[in-house]
């Protein structure tokens, strides 16, 4: 984070760039400072000063993370399985093309009428999905999205051993790449399987909720791209939002709820096959 | 692949760089408490590898971290762990056990355990080794009596410290995994005290393997007495082993959770050979019965079975294939661990690649690797009673 901020300062003090203004000079001397002292490098990657300096990005500089608490519901009889959020997600945050990485991901359940379950996924549901193989006949299908849970005590923040991985103020579960070491701990630790491990940047990686368009007011790419308003985003703990609405008037429940990581993904109309 | 994993889980994270990480540090664990039997509860039998055995421990040790920092994403990051640790991680102490255990324990066991030796080893040496064994008694010549008194306090104490020093070195190995709730596999309290007891059985083993084949290269006879003992201490650290086990076995079977199906499919699978051929038949039930057979201490005349060359073939024999009954346990822990979906849906599979970072290639060069630190070791410092210099040749 310090040597994003100490890129971000010099950026500022290009010629091309605007001129440098009084908060950028003090970040811009502050990096400096720790550039030339190791002591003042260690107290500026303080996994606590991480969360703040994730919020002073200088592209978002009004907003103030200490007014939110982000979650996400999900409702199931919503979701047509069509995948445009996980090709969202994937363009918005640069996750590799491949079938084995993402953020963010879609479950098909069937069941058949004599209670066989088959889970399928193909290449995440980025592509939607084929028509189910089945000999009996079915008793239901239903689409489940799937997403980092933002747990409000997240197993992947307790095991990482320098504190790369740490919950911002506001709630989101955040990876800081330049200073995780790629141990994987976190990746095991993680019940729900949402992190992974980037290929070419040899870190973990996960669904950030799009922290990067939040500071600016929009939603996630996933939310925002949705047709049939399945990912309902917004504030967990405020009474006249969407997502506090969504929460009043479903019965909502969360993933894995007896691991006790308080997941902030809510899904409503969640089938007991669903893990 | 079969049946249902979430897509993030087709690759598996930790492979086999990561296998041989609980493995080489049970090592360490296991031939430092073989060690400490002789030194601090008196057992004489083993005298004969109790320096053998410290040296196993620290030629180890000197390699049980290159595996982790082979296998981190950016281990030029690594010294963060020592900067900036997240209290909360149990790995985050790695450092700090490790060094601990290292400069605290084992270093300072040495050095008082090869003061005396070394001080003389100067004394009678010209050139260049005169100066490296100089070097290494870091100026403290003295011989007195009293000194080399203060020598043996000292290493008795170290060892007393050492001994619960190596259950935390190991035991905290095993809370690394016991301690991941996300997974049904490794999560369990036992974990930690299962490590420990087949560290104990895979340093006993090694010790025993390095001593009979040491003995054979240096053209001397393997003292029977000593190895009869290892044999009986092997089987007794067996046995608890065995027992842990199979109470966690018998406690999930019973329990019967959630996960049980997934992970019952994973064993008559996936772990067939290397968890019921490998780590129970060939790694266990053959050991122990052939101890049973042969150890002279379990038969209640007392009296051995078979020539001592026989005994010796035999004990040989047992303490390779537990070698390989342990790397067993460390890889169905490790691997197995992995190989089903958190969905409880599916299994996936690991496939090793010979050469890469994750490689059986390297795997291997790091096995050899702290046998080539204990040649150079016992080059230094023989470990062995004749070569150690008489007072007489010093006056």
């Amino acid at each position: 984070m310090a040597d994003e901020r100490h890129a971000a300062a010099a950026d500022a003090g290009t010629p091309e760039g605007p001129p440098l203004d009084r908060r950028q000079f003090v970040q811009f001397a502050l990096a400096a400072c720790g550039t030339a002292s190791p002591v003042l490098v260690a107290l500026t990657r303080l996994p606590a000063a991480a969360a703040q300096e994730a919020a002073a990005d200088s592209t978002a500089e009004s907003y103030d993370p200490t007014g939110h608490l982000y979650g996400m519901g999900i409702d199931i009889s919503r979701c047509i399985g069509c995948g445009r959020c996980v090709a969202a997600c994937k363009a918005e945050n640069d996750v590799p093309m491949d079938a084995h990485h993402f953020n963010t991901w879609v479950e098909r359940y069937t069941i058949t009428a004599d209670g066989e379950v088959t889970v399928e996924s193909p290449n995440g549901g980025m592509d939607g999905f084929p028509e189910p193989e089945h000999n009996s006949e079915l008793r239901r299908t239903f689409f489940v999205p799937k997403l980092c849970n933002h747990c409000a005590n997240p197993p992947c923040v307790q095991v990482c051993p320098v504190g790369a991985t740490f919950t911002t103020r506001d709630g989101v579960v955040l990876v800081d790449e330049k200073y995780c070491i790629g141990c994987r701990y976190c990746i095991q630790a993680c019940p729900y399987g949402v992190r992974w491990f980037h290929p070419t940047k040899r870190v973990a990686a996960k669904c950030t909720l799009c922290y990067h368009r939040l500071v600016k007011g929009k939603v996630p790419a996933c939310v925002e791209v949705c047709p049939t308003g399945a990912r309902i985003f917004g504030e967990v703990e405020a009474r006249a939002t969407p997502l506090a609405r969504f929460m009043r008037f479903n019965d909502v429940q969360v993933l894995k709820p007896h691991l006790n990581t308080r997941p902030k993904v809510y899904y409503a109309s969640l089938d007991g096959e669903v893990r | 692949m079969q049946g249902y994993i979430y897509p993030n889980e087709f690759e598996l994270q930790w492979g086999l760089l990561i296998v041989l990480y609980p493995y080489v540090t049970g090592l360490v664990a296991g031939a430092f408490i073989l060690a400490s039997l002789e030194r601090v509860f008196n057992v004489k039998e083993v005298q004969p590898t109790y320096r053998l055995a410290l040296l196993t421990a620290l030629a180890f040790l000197l390699v049980a971290p290159l595996p982790l920092l082979g296998h981190l994403g950016h281990p030029e990051r690594s010294y963060e762990i020592f900067l900036t640790p997240n209290r909360q991680s149990a790995m985050a102490m790695f450092g700090f056990v490790y060094a601990w255990y290292l400069a605290v324990v084992l270093l300072l066991e040495v050095w008082f355990e090869w003061r005396r030796d070394m001080v003389l080893w100067a004394q009678q040496s010209t050139g260049v080794r005169h100066w490296v064994y100089t070097a290494l008694t870091l100026g403290a010549t003295d011989l007195s009596e009293r000194s080399l008194r203060f020598d043996d306090k000292a290493g008795r104490w170290i060892t007393i410290i050492g001994i619960p020093s190596a259950f935390l070195l190991h035991g905290y190995v095993g809370f690394i995994f016991g301690s991941v709730k996300a997974n049904p596999w490794w999560s369990s309290v036992l974990m930690p005290v299962v490590f420990l007891f087949s560290a104990i059985v895979s340093g006993i083993a090694l010790v025993l393997i390095l001593y009979i084949i040491t003995s054979l290269i240096r053209s001397r006879p393997v003292d029977m007495p000593c190895v009869d003992k290892l044999a009986t201490f092997l089987f007794y650290a067996m046995i608890v082993d065995v027992s842990l086990e199979a109470l966690d076995f018998i406690h999930r079977l019973y329990e019967s959770e959630e996960s049980i199906e997934i992970l019952a499919q994973m064993v008559e699978s996936r772990l067939f050979i290397s968890l019921i051929v490998l780590q129970l038949v060939l790694g266990t039930l053959v050991p122990l019965v052939l101890l049973g057979f042969f150890s002279p201490a379990l038969r209640t005349s007392g009296r051995s079975r078979g020539a001592d060359e026989l005994r010796r073939l035999v004990y040989l024999v047992v303490a390779i294939l537990v070698e390989i009954g342990i790397f067993s346990i460390r890889w169905n822990v490790v691997v197995g661990g992995q190989l089903f979906s958190k969905s409880l849906r599916g299994l996936t599979v690991y496939k090793v690649e010979l050469l890469g970072q994750e490689g059986l290639a390297i795997t291997l060069a790091l096995l050899a690797l702290p046998l080539f630190i204990l040649w150079g070791l016992v080059k230094l410092i023989p470990p062995w009673s004749e070569a150690r210099p008489s007072d007489a040749a010093a006056h």
